[in-house]
């Protein structure tokens, strides 16, 4: 039909997947702990020490759709791909000031949750309630394409086995490793992604030393591969407000850069690990990653230079998938048969990560913020941690419906709106973090406007893009719209706090001390 | 004593604003000069993350020996 079985990337790929499967129900086991306690399932015990949260952070930061989504950009629209370089540069010096106080604070007062840390630094339900479900919403979409990036994989080693149920085509092997998924997350929970992040990683990074070494060589050298590209393409335009330009390329860097560590997965990998000293010692450690992503970025001008496009075994891919085919494309046509294997086996354990972490964050948020706050005040630490493992079955099922049920292209749009949707949280989160000046009600509203602005921006594009034009003082400014729906944001909390500070705010249950 | 030693690691923390450079495009949106074949546009900001990990790394050491830092 499309792509011939490869007999020996398959048993490759299914051989590792076997191998994390294992690893994934044995981790319970781990460091073991009373896993009816939420804070024992949901953040491992709160004890992961560098080496582990290194991994874990990786596994959770820099996602398989990430090194298929990444490339792919850079293979279709060329320079402005690599804004994911700035942004995780920008991103480790705010890890290291800010957000060791975040874990100080919440292993003091048992916080689990961003949410759980507003309201008890705000004493405002509502607020905590606004950024429990900005972040659930922002997190779905998220899950849903790291099982886009399975789907690729799986569909790329030629293996097509589906059903029909209902009238929806399911594809066996996605179906197969979302129910492993969702089972050893829901035996083990954190411990679980955090072990499968350690063999994912060394996949990871055998496959870019692989990828470094051996594609250029083929190709005649890092200069000839630059060379084959459009030098329209390698470079962004002159004009600084083109669209997309320079200044789009900066603001999309800089949102992305302050969203990463409001996402609940980042906020669970980072309240899992030991210590402040751990998440200081990792703002060092994990641009390593960074610059392992420079490089798995690259791989879109190598597949441009490849050729791999006009190749007609490809066209199929491409035609289902899109750029998002360029990187596949590009392993099977330079990699030997058990290369593609390890490759493409890194991707999708690389997948299944993320998507463990993010359905158990959006479950703790769902248990503690929702669930605890509204219908069952008084529950038990075991009908906690009971809630919340179901919970993460509901999210990584609403993810898979997603896949199944609407085109591809959704996710997408719904993940870049939910970029601009948790980047509204950072008031209330962030500079909490820092003052309780901030009116708990005009962050309300502040956060209300950042939604409602972003949202209209992007609907104003079609939800093509995530760069809104503003008109500054006559001149066109191409800019991420999470950038300026954050300064509207911005504005209406710090505006509105000087009235509303004049009545009065909410008790604040954490002292100075807290956060050191 | 004490706040003055507080005011000396406020102000070396500022160093962690350096890599914020790294979003100043027109500095490096050219092609030249490149390095073995890679345009400048791609080294430059590669190199900015070897940059920020030494930043980082040299905040990080003076916090400790202020002990413990902020």
């Amino acid at each position: 039909m499309s792509a011939p079985l490869d007999v020996v990337a398959i048993t490759v790929f299914i051989a590792l997947f076997g191998l994390v499967t294992i690893l994934g129900f044995f981790a319970g086991r781990w460091r073991r702990g009373d896993l009816d306690q939420l804070h024992e399932w949901g953040l491992g015990g709160r004890r992961f020490g560098t080496v582990v949260s290194w991994f874990l952070l990786g596994g959770d930061l820099y996602t398989a759709y990430t090194f298929v989504a990444l490339p792919a950009l850079l293979f279709g629209a060329g320079a402005t791909g690599f804004f994911a370089v700035p942004y995780t540069i920008i991103v480790w010096p705010i890890l290291f000031v800010v957000f060791p106080r975040l874990w100080s604070v919440s292993h003091r007062r048992g916080y689990v949750t961003a949410a759980d840390f507003v309201r008890g630094r705000f004493g405002n339900h509502s607020l905590a309630t606004a950024v429990a479900i900005t972040g659930i919403v922002a997190t779905m979409p998220y899950i849903a394409l790291q099982l886009v990036g399975i789907e690729v994989v799986i569909a790329s080693l030629g293996l097509h086995l589906s059903v029909t149920v209902a009238g929806y085509t399911i594809e066996l092997p996605l179906l197969i490793a979302f129910v492993i998924l969702a089972a050893y997350t829901y035996t083990s929970g954190l411990r679980a992604p955090a072990m499968i992040a350690i063999v994912k990683d060394i996949l990871i990074y055998a496959t870019v030393l692989a990828v470094i070494i051996v594609i250029p060589v083929e190709l005649g050298g890092y200069g000839h591969i630059f060379a084959s590209v459009d030098p329209k393409k390698l470079l962004l335009p002159d004009n600084p407000f083109a669209n997309p330009g320079q200044f789009s390329y900066a603001t999309l860097a800089l949102g992305s850069g302050l969203a990463l560590f409001l996402y609940p997965h980042a906020v669970t990998g980072i309240l899992s690990s030991s210590g402040r000293e751990v998440i200081k010692r990792n703002a060092i450690a994990m641009p390593a990653y960074a610059f392992a992503l420079g490089l798995i970025s690259l791989m879109g001008f190598m597949a441009i230079a490849a050729g791999v496009k006009s190749m007609p075994q490809y066209a199929h891919g491409f035609r289902d998938f899109g750029s998002n085919f360029a990187v596949p494309a590009l392993l099977l046509h330079m990699f030997p048969s058990w290369l593609v294997g390890v490759a493409f086996a890194a991707i999708a354990i690389g997948a299944l990560v993320p998507a463990a972490i993010m359905s158990i964050a959006s479950a703790n948020l769902f248990t503690r913020n929702i669930y605890k706050e509204y219908f069952n005040p008084n529950c038990t630490d075991k009908q906690e941690s009971r809630i919340a493992k179901i919970a993460s079955l509901i999210v990584k099922t609403g993810g898979l419906i997603f896949i199944l049920g609407f085109p591809q292209n959704y996710a997408i749009v719904l993940q870049l709106l939910g970029g601009i949707w948790i980047s509204q949280t950072l008031p209330a989160v962030m500079l909490g973090i820092y003052t309780r000046w901030l009116n708990p009600w005009a962050l309300l509203l502040g956060w209300a406007t950042g939604i409602g602005a972003g949202t209209w921006m992007a609907w104003t594009l079609s939800f093509k893009s995530a760069t809104y034009v503003l008109e500054l003082f006559g001149t066109r400014v191409p800019c991420y719209a999470a950038v300026s729906a954050l300064t509207l944001n911005l504005a209406v909390s710090i505006v509105l706090s000087f009235v509303f500070n004049a009545f009065g705010r909410g008790t604040d249950e954490t002292v100075a001390e807290d956060y050191v | 004593m004490a706040s003055r030693s507080r005011r000396r690691v406020r102000l070396y923390h500022l160093l962690l604003l350096v890599p914020f450079v790294v979003l100043w495009v027109p500095i490096y949106n050219r092609a030249e000069p490149s390095f073995e074949g890679i345009p400048f546009f791609y080294w430059y900001q590669m190199a900015w993350i070897v940059i920020t990990v030494v930043l980082i790394l040299f905040v990080y050491r003076l916090d400790r020996r202020n002990g413990g830092g902020s």
